[in-house]
């Protein structure tokens, strides 16, 4: 090990480039600021985590009056809510896995603006301090939606939550920009478009839609906020406004920010597959192509939230027809994928293994989206336990796998070592199995008519309420699981080769971990990533 | 208690609706079923058939458009199904019919409160007629509500500053359990109500104000004798003029008739006879229904809805009125045939 150790010390990378706190908190180096997005994003997940298992806990028994009082459990599915939406999912993996990753997959020596990324990412900070600041003043409960016109009147804190999500939405934006230009502007010599790798343009759609929707988040965010002040009638009838076109505005950003959580964590399974398969991906430019039709309807289904808020009938059918449309593309990924390790050679490492929970769970995510999209369905089950079952599938099991899945797969690239793979095998199962014992039982709840966001329920909803809790520490304890032997291997993990995955997108034709400028030299790029021949069916990991 | 919680999926049909909605829902519960066993089924086979073996070699394989086509094409086709389905039950489901007996509610942090043409008003408790159309015409008196009644597979949004409504024709008679289900503030969950059904005999009773007897949980027996003290619940506050009378004197005391007529006469406004349900022109050009979103809004905004021909002097009652008294005024106004 310590043999180890000298060799990774020995040489000049971008992790002992330069040395000292300074030379992280002032770094231009898109693969710094990419660790420290991700760092912050995972206290934050601990933070959302904590937040969740408390909200568990006052659930295990029915009748209220568990742990907490209604006002505090109010607090609670707010904080998680909005934590875990703004602070964590949203820029898990553009920001933190695609800051570190995505110019080295281009070939290039950072993004095309990279004091622009710094700013972004103080920006995202301040936005989050904000939020944070308002948990220890008189907290927030509105749940992450905001509706008026509780949100108005409610006495709590919500304006400092309000301005926190409205800062860290710049962030948002200008890390879009930031990438879209580095995508057009710094593709290595013969990158050309339809040799690029699915996870760039996974990253290209979500920023697209990353610029294309904030601003009108931010819009509604400095709406809401002048009505709280200054009492102008906006969207609170007492004050002459309209509190359903709050839910307009709202779910126009929200919607497709439902994409910019999930196509990136496409984009990771798109590349981990034919990697671990050792097979070319099966329809590139369909899976490339579906991720900007994805974008496109996100942008014209905002009105499945609201079937029954009051809209107009002809408003209901045109959403949900054109939602149905949503599970086409997404389909057309889902079956790409499948295809993709037909007549492989599958190794099943974590990354894989992780794929594979996201193959799972996505797809029930997502066949659950249909019920919801059917007009008469969804009347019932809106606003119950299913739809929080249905996103947690999607969100979790989505883009939580895959961040998972992306983090093992980058791992020895980021750190130039190697996590246990027994130690994976074991969190995996633990996090995998705790999700579904903790989720599944919330579709029958919802089902079944138990409302969310109750910090009561009947009594006939406690067995399924007391499994749905036991699954949830399940997971608690696979994430500090997780945490663990990602320390371990930090520290100590064997020395990771430049490829240990045999794989051929270019991060992995520089050293592990890549030096401060990428590449000793520029490289030049003669086919598509996904050349996986017939023989090529080993991987250098899998040898030891 | 395990049998309890998988005793069904969904809770007991208690409309013809939600028998309806139950055969969409198993629908597509067996759709996903087979699509979930396609996909998992397909990823552990080729799990089992292609496990990494360093002495076997794959196959280039890049695409193919014919299964693309396919698997464009079918989905497309079963959602297009899956939709019209729904759609049509979604009908079904918002379109009242005409003769139904109307109550109104209204949602207020944190307690339902029940208004019917006899003038009484119950909280907490709504009192319906079995096999007969019903329909509630619902607003909040603060923030957003929504009320649901699982056993009839329906619910709506109660908005602050207009009228949603929805409707059932409950055919299991009992009681029926309903919920807030938007998010309201500290007492949300709390936030109950049950849904009370009569069968003929017990709804002419407790229309003449009689005693109806216990009435028990729907598609359960009757509670035993510990549990019947209670089950009646609040007591119906009992008012002895009907809704429409008490319309009828908001109408008169905020001074309505100064500048209103109810027998088709036109004083400085229009007269109220008639007017509900037809189409009015507005000043602005645009046709709109008289309807209880529209009398609602010209009382509150007289100036956005001034009708064509006549001056903008309506001044606006906004805040002069309390929602029950906006419902009785309403349904006066739609009495004056
Ligand atoms: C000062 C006179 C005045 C008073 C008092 C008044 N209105 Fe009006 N109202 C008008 C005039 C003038 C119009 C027609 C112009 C307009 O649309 O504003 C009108 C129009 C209406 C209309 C629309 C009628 C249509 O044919 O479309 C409704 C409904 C109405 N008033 C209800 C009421 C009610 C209910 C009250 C009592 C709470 C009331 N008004 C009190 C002057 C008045
Ligand atoms: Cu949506
Ligand atoms: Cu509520």
């Amino acid at each position: 090990m310590s043999n180890n150790s000298a060799v990774v010390q020995g040489e000049d990378h971008y992790l002992n480039h330069s040395r000292g706190l300074m030379s992280w908190l002032g770094t231009l180096d898109h693969k710094r600021i990419g660790l420290m997005y991700l760092f912050s994003v995972l206290l934050f997940f601990l933070m959302g985590g904590v937040f969740a298992l408390l909200i568990r806990l006052e659930l295990f028994k029915w009748g209220g009056h568990n742990l907490v009082d209604a006002n505090t459990y109010n607090k609670f599915f707010t904080y998680h809510g909005a934590i875990m939406v703004f602070l964590v999912v949203i820029p898990a993996i553009p920001a933190a896995l695609g800051n570190f990753i995505l110019p080295i997959m281009l070939g290039a020596k950072d993004v095309a603006f990279p004091r622009l990324n710094l700013a972004s990412y103080y920006i995202f900070m301040t936005g989050a301090l904000f939020a944070v600041l308002a948990l220890f003043l008189r907290g927030a409960d509105t749940g992450w939606t905001f509706y008026t016109p509780y949100s108005i009147r409610t006495n709590t804190t919500v304006l400092l939550v309000l301005f926190g999500a409205f800062i860290a939405g710049f962030s948002s934006i200008l890390t879009g920009l930031n990438f879209i230009v580095t995508i057009h502007k710094l593709r290595a010599p013969g990158l050309t478009w339809m040799r690029l790798p699915l996870f760039c343009w996974a990253l290209y759609a979500t920023s697209i839609i990353q610029v294309l929707a904030t601003p009108v988040l931010a819009i509604t965010l400095v709406l809401l906020c002048m009505e709280r002040i200054l009492q102008i009638g906006i969207f609170d009838p007492k004050l002459g406004g309209d509190p359903i076109l709050f839910q307009h505005f709202f779910w126009f950003y929200s919607h497709p920010a439902v994409y910019i959580m999930i196509l990136p964590a496409m984009g990771i399974i798109s590349e981990i597959i034919p990697v671990f398969s050792r097979k070319p991906i099966f329809g590139y430019k369909a899976i490339a192509y579906s991720s900007f039709g994805i974008a496109l309807i996100a942008f014209i289904v905002w009105g499945h939230h609201m079937f029954v808020s009051g809209q107009s009938e002809l408003a209901n059918f045109v959403f949900s027809l054109l939602t149905m449309f949503v599970a086409v593309p997404t389909g057309v990924k889902v079956f790409s994928w499948v295809g993709t390790m037909y007549r492989g050679s599958i190794h099943f490492n974590a990354p894989m293994l992780y794929a594979f929970g996201f193959l799972e769970l996505f797809t029930m995510g997502g066949l659950t989206g249909v019920f919801l999209a059917t007009l008469a369905i969804d009347v019932h089950l809106t606003n119950t336990y299913f739809v929080v079952a249905h996103f947690h599938y999607v969100m979790v099991g989505g883009t939580l796998m895959g961040l998972l899945a992306g983090l093992h797969y980058w791992f020895p690239k980021m750190f130039g070592r190697m996590y246990s793979e027994t130690a994976a095998k074991i969190g995996f199962w633990l996090i995998v199995i705790g999700f579904n014992v903790t989720f599944f039982p919330q579709f029958i709840l919802g089902a079944q008519g138990m409302p969310r966001r109750y910090w009561s329920y009947l009594p006939e909803f406690t067995f399924l309420n007391r499994i749905s809790t036991l699954g949830s520490g399940l997971i608690g304890v696979g994430f500090i699981y997780t945490a663990y032997y990602f320390y371990r291997g930090m520290r100590s993990g064997a020395k990771a080769d430049a490829n240990p995955w045999n794989a051929q997108t270019l991060e992995w034709k520089t050293s592990s971990p890549p030096p401060h400028e990428n590449f000793h030299e520029t490289p030049v790029v003669t086919q598509w990533p996904y050349e996986y021949l017939p023989e090529d069916t080993s991987m250098p990991a899998n040898l030891r | 208690m395990i049998q309890q919680a998988f005793a069904g999926s969904v809770p007991l049909q208690g409309t013809e609706v939600a028998v309806r909605w139950d055969s969409l829902y198993n629908f597509l519960v067996g759709l996903s079923i087979f699509f979930f066993v396609l996909v998992v089924g397909s990823i552990l086979y080729f799990i089992v058939s292609y496990k990494h073996d360093s002495k076997k070699k794959t196959q280039y394989i890049t695409g193919s458009h014919l299964l693309e086509a396919v698997w464009i094409a079918v989905p497309t086709l079963l959602l297009m199904v899956i939709f019209v389905w729904g759609y049509s039950v979604y009908h079904a489901m918002t379109q009242a019919p005409s003769d139904a007996y109307e109550i109104r509610v209204i949602g207020k942090q944190w307690l339902w409160t029940f208004q019917y043409d006899n003038g009484r008003t119950t909280v907490g408790e709504v009192f319906v007629p079995v096999n007969r159309p019903v329909k509630l015409v619902m607003t909040s008196e603060d923030v957003l509500h929504g009320f649901f009644i699982p056993t009839f597979r329906i619910k709506q949004d109660v908005v602050p500053g207009m009228y949603s409504s929805i409707w059932f024709t409950a055919t299991v008679p009992g009681k029926h359990q309903a919920y807030c289900t938007e998010y309201c503030g500290t007492s949300h969950s709390a936030m109950l109500a049950k849904v009370v059904v009569l069968e003929d005999h017990q709804w002419k009773a407790w229309n003449q104000n009689k005693e109806i007897g216990p009435i028990p949980e729907a598609g359960q027996p009757l509670p035993s004798k510990t549990q019947v003290a209670g089950t009646l619940g609040k007591k119906p506050l009992i008012q002895n003029i009907s809704l429409v009378e008490q319309g009828r004197q908001v109408y008169q005391s905020k001074g309505c008739v100064a500048c209103h007529s109810t027998d088709g006469t036109n004083k400085v406004g229009p007269t109220h006879k008639g007017l509900f349900g037809t189409q009015v022109e507005l000043a602005n050009g645009k046709f709109v229904l008289a309807d209880e979103n529209y009398i609602r809004n010209h009382i509150e905004y007289p100036q956005a809805n001034t009708v064509k021909g006549y001056n903008p002097v309506m001044p606006t009652f906004k805040g002069l009125l309390t929602e029950s008294e906006m419902n009785a005024l309403i349904a006066y106004m739609k009495s004056l045939k």
